[in-house]
């Protein structure tokens, strides 16, 4: 059986024929559409180095089906940077030493975004480590990527004070 | 993972059609039944998706005071819903507590009530589960099984419901609506999962083709909210299930407990209230003493069903402490680690 998706994907509206329903959001955009940028690591949604950005939130896209997002507006890692300026989380991350050997950090960073999208953890390291809490990092870069977000948590916060004042 | 029919229909009616066949299954973020589909664990002929069903997503206030959910609504919208937490605060918190941020983000209220337990000899299909496989065996009674039931388990069977969400739920008199080939009733969440008997394979008392459609929370359960926690003791500080939780409910009037509502998770087959123990604290101050002896009771029934003897105490002792927290205020904000017994320690400490 076939079955026709569109999803718009960094932006760009993506028509994809699905040969199988079984066809997870990660393959997807992995074997599919060769944005390989988002990492498969566990594959049961125990790791987070899957994360991207679905309608704006952050899920887990090895336990998403493909079919099921049908009109889905999906944000990945690939989808950050503008030209050579990276995203300030990126830059953040780079800046506090975020990643050892990298495999995870797609999925941090996207998580991170995120977490700030969502406003519960603000510049509190318990928040913010609770939050990143589905995101594991096998080289145990945490307190680099805690710095990170906190360090663009601030950034922000006296952004939003500045506005206000 | 085997392959499956895909249909996502437009109506809750053709849902219910859809799925009444035998070897379907409802398919809303899918968080757990992929997972067990990827296993092959669970290996349904047709997935019937419900997301795009209209109406299911919304949170309701009843004229009664009371709330309806739609089965739809996400964990963490949930959760984070501003009237929602302060009413219910010990609900928000468990959901707070369950899985990652990017799990709650897709998991929904309807897919959390009916999880399957995190027993590894259920996921793991090279062994004997009678819950799997009726008839096969259960290698959990002499394997690894420091974790499972201490309360309602049979021989046939010692897992334990995973969910957090339920726990608070069933202390608080929530109810299930479901619609189903014969038209929509109503189940309380306490009788909705069933305790495993020699039929642990039916796991609630739900028919082929019922849909639980919404989630009701009766008015009186926010009367509770000045006075509500839930607590859970993990294996690590985040990201993991309950090896015991407790919701614990009071209001106090002028020093003394006029209503208590407790349950616990971790213990059993099925989110377990400890209505005994509710009936010592009814009417007695709140004091250590009244705690401990309404722990011992909630408890009195159970035994152990392998090398899990320690959760028996584990679960008075975390009675006792969910009691306390609750009986010493709800706080204004949900801690930092949700309901977990280290976060006023953390807060110091940072």
């Amino acid at each position: 059986m076939n079955f026709s998706i569109s999803l718009t994907v960094n932006g760009v509206r993506r028509d994809v024929e699905l040969g199988d329903p079984r066809v997870t959001l990660l393959d997807l955009l992995r074997e599919r559409l060769h944005l390989t940028g988002t990492k498969k690591g566990c594959d049961r949604g125990q790791c987070g180095a899957c994360t991207v950005l679905v309608d704006g939130r952050r899920i887990n896209s090895c336990m998403a089906l493909a079919v099921s997002h049908d009109g889905a507006d999906v944000l990945t890692i690939e989808g950050l940077a503008r030209g050579d300026q990276l995203h300030p989380v990126q830059a953040a991350f780079i800046a506090h030493d975020g990643l050892q050997c990298g495999f995870c950090t797609p999925g941090q960073i996207m998580s991170a975004i995120g977490l700030i999208h969502e406003g519960q953890a603000g510049d509190d390291p318990e928040r913010v480590r609770e939050g990143m809490s589905g995101n594991l990092c096998r080289c145990g870069a945490y307190s680099g990527i805690t710095d990170a977000v906190l360090d663009v948590q601030k950034s922000l916060i006296a952004a939003d004070q500045r506005r206000s004042a | 993972m085997k392959t499956f029919d895909y249909v996502r229909p437009a109506t809750i009616s053709d849902a219910i059609a859809a799925a009444a066949e035998p070897g379907a299954a409802y398919l809303a973020a899918g968080t757990n039944l992929l997972d067990l589909m990827k296993g092959g664990i669970t290996r349904p002929d047709r997935l019937v998706d419900v997301t795009r069903l209209p109406g299911l997503d919304r949170i309701e206030q009843l004229p009664d005071g009371g709330v309806r959910i739609g089965a739809l609504v996400r964990n963490a919208d949930l959760a984070h819903d501003p009237d929602f937490a302060r009413s219910y605060p010990a609900i928000a918190e468990a959901l707070l507590s369950g899985a990652s941020a990017q799990l709650r983000n897709a998991a929904t209220v309807g897919g959390n009530l009916l999880q399957r337990t995190r027993c590894g000899y259920f996921y793991d299909a090279a062994s004997a589960c009678n819950k799997r496989e009726p008839g096969a065996g259960c290698d959990a009674r002499d394997g690894e099984n420091r974790l499972h039931a201490v309360l309602g388990w049979s021989e046939a069977c010692i897992a334990t419901h995973p969910s957090d969400f339920c726990v608070p739920l069933v202390a608080l008199d929530a109810v299930v609506e479901i619609e189903g080939r014969t038209g929509r009733r109503e189940v309380a969440v306490e009788a909705l999962h069933r305790l495993p008997g020699d039929t642990p394979e039916r796991e609630s008392v739900l028919e082929p083709g019922d849909l639980i459609v919404a989630l009701r929370l009766p008015g009186e359960a926010r009367t509770f909210s000045a006075h509500a926690r839930y607590l859970k003791v993990r294996e690590r500080t985040s990201y993991a299930f309950a090896v015991v939780s407790a919701a614990a409910a009071l209001r106090i009037e002028q020093g003394t407990i006029r209503d208590a509502r407790l349950a616990l998770g971790g213990v059993a087959a099925k989110p377990w209230r400890a209505r005994s123990a509710e009936e010592i604290l009814a009417g007695s101050s709140p004091t250590q003493a009244a705690f401990r002896r309404a722990a011992e009771v909630a408890l009195a029934d159970a035994r152990p069903s392998g090398d899990n003897r320690f959760k028996i105490e584990l679960a008075q002792r975390i009675l006792v402490r969910a009691l306390t927290l609750a009986a010493a205020g709800t706080p204004q904000r949900i801690p930092a680690l949700p309901a977990s017994p280290f976060s006023s320690v953390s807060r110091s400490a940072s």
